[in-house]
């Protein structure tokens, strides 16, 4: 396990360096220039601006610039937010998101769990069909089509919750089951698909059969093997929820990094550009990497291939 | 099948609260339930504003700042020679005095004498040697200013050639016509007159930097609250980036008395529905609504509109042999329905224009509005028929029987649906036109704008200085703006005899000839809309003044009366 990890990480590194010199040159593809009120410089003014940002330099000088740099763990400072440091912008709008994120992950999975069980369980039953009903709704549903209307009628009709801002608990209630909406919908669909292939295997009649209870039966054989395929869209849904609340962030006015970092694309903020996506990616990465760990956890025999290699 | 969706939204609530209770999380000792409600009934009228702003602020520093957020900032907290009034007038800031004038060798030195209780929120004095410093680095190539320009726009000696590559003062800081006398006065020499010249000085350019403060702070300076001396009406009590910022009344300020607002809180809010449920939910006292909304409202007592002064028009690329056909420019500048823009798609105050200076912007020597000349606007008597007319005999002298032109335009919601209006325009008016609708991320579009690679383009602009000249000049033959091929001897003298006129009245004949030429002989452009700007506001809040150019408003008058 110890020597499957450590290759993991040696490849980890290397996709980390590939994702970075790729988006560089990318980046530098994008037209036009950082300047805020570029429709009015001149071409001799941008000419002027690109030297003392040093964006002149041929891109090759700027990209080893730039790796040097991230070796040393320095991000750049931002152009848009006038020589603030990429680091601490980053720093201080992963906070929210981060929150958010985990509060919806872990409810949306918990709720999402409970709902599929109970739906396969209670297979053709009104639970059943109600469960199937709340999941195609929260993924046809957009979650922006959700988050409008809790805020209108929780927040302005009722006046139950905030309608926005980012100032306690109370604040992430609404954002939170924006979010989950998708999460549950997923998780719930999957495990109760899931359940009942289970439930339908040979090894569940057996276990019947040698006398064990059927809430033994559900917890150690049905949950723990049907949960097997909700892990692996785990990875993509944290993913998700890294990058897709932007909408949410932007609706509910939350001071996360989503909105930083689609509009650092719209602006040209290079260094923000890097520093996000560098973010993101290591976070992807290193999801992907859990998601395999966790299968090793949950099903040994994927534990055994993996120590072979 | 509503009420069934509605208990599961409520058990969500209920579950989520539960688990997040049991956990700990959050680290907010507010419950579910009572968040929302705002019966703060007290009404005594407390000196505090709530406001948003669509954007952050990317810079506090003066000489930096380029976008309307920073500019609206920096205006509450510091302050130069001038500030603009409720007129849009300049009135008296850090000067104690109007300026003593004299002329010499064709140049004209204004000496200022600066107010002794003009102070940074630390108590030190606003020296004329902190304006010197603001506006050397302003100039400096290292720390180049992306507004440097207004140096020279302001005629102040030698401000165009320090920033002129190639040119033998270029980067030599310590030539620009500015010098600190002494710590209480300042004099600026002037190469070139310009009738505006105390207007902007009201820019956030022009503003003086705590020299010594700055120094000690270095790089750090003005990125955060604690890293920045105010000399304006009100300070920063809070900055957060990415969430708001704070305002609170500045004790130092030598004009305190008149300042009422104690605190302001100001919210980054990019959703203008979030903002309109802020504001009806009572957590803000003033949004800015999108056409959208404006049905919603606009019977509203709340509700109100602002003419600004942008102007939105068509770019008619001459490059193109149909473009250089004036019968062809004419008929696309008649065939455009404006009405029908403004009033349904837009609807949010804009006006319809067929002119080019905008409406209520700036007055002439003797008190009127420019647009007081052509008031309807050009070819104002002419429509669709004569568009067609237009049309046929321009296709005729081309030699054409179809014309394809391309629509460059950008790819906001609101440029797409201008496109598609535009193009149903014409294309239903205008036998054997095709326009093919280019749509462009903005940095795109101003790249292909400016090499020239498209038709027709989408235009805006406002101004920079209050002075038509901030428009005119745009269209000067080869000029940075131009992007369209338009060239034309008699614009280019009448624009380049008003930039050095002195005589006041002669200079606005000019400049309003230029504009008969630009629109009415040449029809270089299609102007289409004149922008407006729909809002809601408490009737409690008094005094709020918004500016046509520089930054967008004053809080300093503002008053709460409930």
């Amino acid at each position: 396990m110890g020597r499957y990890i450590g290759g993991r990480v040696v490849s980890m590194v290397i996709t980390f360096l590939i994702i970075a010199s790729l988006t560089f040159f990318l980046m530098k593809l994008l037209p036009g220039t950082p300047f805020n009120n570029q429709e009015k410089l001149s071409d001799a003014q941008i000419v002027q601006l690109n030297e003392k940002y040093g964006l002149n330099d041929p891109v090759a000088v700027q990209y080893f610039t730039y790796m040097t740099n991230l070796f040393k763990g320095d991000l750049g400072v931002s152009f848009q937010q006038d020589g603030r440091q990429v680091s601490t912008i980053i720093g201080e709008r992963i906070g929210p998101s981060a929150y958010l994120g985990f509060q919806s992950l872990v409810v949306g999975t918990i709720l999402g769990l409970v709902l599929g069980i109970v739906a396969a369980l209670r297979h053709n039953s009104i639970w059943d069909y109600g469960t199937m009903v709340v999941a195609v709704l929260g993924i046809s549903i957009p979650s922006f089509v959700i988050a409008g209307l809790m805020q209108y009628w929780f927040g302005v009709k009722w006046q139950l919750l905030p309608v926005a801002y980012w100032d306690g608990f109370a604040y992430t209630i609404m954002p939170t089951i924006a979010i989950a909406s998708i999460v549950v919908a997923t998780i719930a669909r999957f495990m109760r698909t899931e359940m009942l292939e289970v439930l339908g295997q040979d090894y569940i009649v057996t276990a019947k059969a040698k006398g064990l209870s059927s809430t033994a039966v559900v917890i150690r054989h049905t949950i723990r093997n049907a949960s097997i395929p909700i892990i692996t869209i785990m990875g993509p849904l944290v993913v998700g929820l890294m990058t897709g609340t932007l909408v949410i962030e932007r609706i509910f006015v939350i001071p996360g990094l989503g909105e930083k970092f689609v509009n650092s694309i719209l602006t040209n903020d290079f260094p923000i550009i890097m520093g996000t996506t560098l973010f993101f990616s290591f976070l992807f990465i290193l999801v992907i990497l859990l998601v395999d760990i966790l299968y090793g956890i949950v099903d040994p025999r994927i534990r055994l291939a993996g120590g072979k290699e | 099948m509503k009420k069934s969706r509605w208990t599961l939204v409520l058990s969500l609530v209920l579950v989520l609260s539960m688990f997040l209770s049991a956990c700990g999380g959050g680290g907010s000792n507010e419950g579910n339930g009572n968040a929302g409600g705002d019966d703060s009934g007290s009404e005594s009228a407390k000196q505090e504003l709530n406001l948003t702003d669509s954007a952050e602020i990317p810079s506090m520093d003066t000489t930096q700042a380029t976008d309307t957020t920073s500019f609206k900032a920096m205006n509450q907290v510091f302050e130069g020679l001038y500030r603009l009034d409720k007129n849009n007038e300049p009135t008296l800031g850090v000067a104690a005095d109007e300026p003593e004038v004299e002329e010499k060798d064709g140049e004209t030195v204004y000496t200022f004498t600066l107010r002794e209780d003009a102070k940074w929120s630390d108590g030190s004095q606003v020296t004329a040697e902190d304006f010197i410093y603001a506006w050397h680095k302003a100039l400096h190539p290292d720390t180049l200013s992306p507004y440097a320009s207004m140096f020279g726009t302001a005629g102040i000696k030698n401000g165009n050639a320090i920033v002129t590559e190639g040119d033998p003062l270029y980067g030599k800081v310590e030539e620009l016509g500015a010098k600190a006398v002494d710590e209480k006065t300042l004099e600026l020499t002037v190469e070139s007159k310009t009738p505006y010249f105390k207007s902007l000085l009201t820019f956030a350019t022009f503003y003086p930097q705590p020299k010594g403060f700055a120094e000690e702070q270095g790089d750090k300076y003005a990125l955060e609250a604690d890293t920045m001396l105010y000399n304006g009406p009100f300070v920063f009590s809070e900055w957060n980036h990415g969430e708001g910022w704070n305002y609170k009344k500045n004790t130092e300020y030598w004009d305190a008395d008149v300042v009422s607002l104690e605190n302001i809180s100001v919210k980054v809010v990019q959703d203008v529905a979030t903002a309109v449920n802020l504001y009806e939910t009572g957590k803000i006292d003033r949004a800015g609504l999108s056409s959208d909304f404006v049905d919603q409202f606009q019977d509203r007592e709340d509700f109100s509109t602002i003419l600004e002064p942008t102007m939105f028009f068509l770019r008619m690329n001459q490059e193109n042999e149909a473009l250089a056909n004036k019968n062809v420019r004419k008929a696309l500048f008649l065939a455009y329905d404006r009405e029908g823009l403004v009033n349904v798609l837009l609807n949010n105050g804009s006006i319809a224009a067929k002119y080019f200076v905008p409406s209520d912007f700036v007055s002439g020597p003797n008190g009127d509005d420019f647009r007081d000349h052509a008031p309807d606007g050009f070819h104002a008597d002419m429509g669709e028929a004569e568009a067609k007319e237009a049309w046929a005999a321009g296709l005729e002298e081309l030699g054409m029987d179809s014309v394809e032109l391309e629509f460059l335009t950008t790819d906001s919601e609101l440029a797409s649906k201008i496109a598609e209006y535009a193009k149903e325009q014409y294309e239903s008016k205008l036998d054997g036109l095709t326009l093919t609708i280019n749509k462009q991320p903005w940095k795109q579009f101003l790249e292909l704008e400016d090499n020239g690679e498209f038709d027709i383009s989408t235009g805006g602009w406002g101004p920079d200085y209050p002075d038509p000249m901030t428009f005119l000049y745009m269209f000067e033959t080869d000029g940075a703006y131009n992007r369209m091929a338009y060239s034309s001897e008699k614009y280019d003298e009448l624009v380049s005899n008003a930039k050095t006129e002195t005589d006041a009245a002669k200079r606005w004949e000019m400049m309003q000839e230029a504009e008969t030429v630009l629109m009415e002989e040449d029809i270089a452009i299609v102007p289409t809309y004149q922008r407006g700007l729909a809002i809601l506001q408490k009737d409690y809040v008094k005094n709020y003044y918004v500016h046509p150019f520089g930054a967008d408003a004053s809080y300093k008058w503002i008053k709460i009366e409930k």
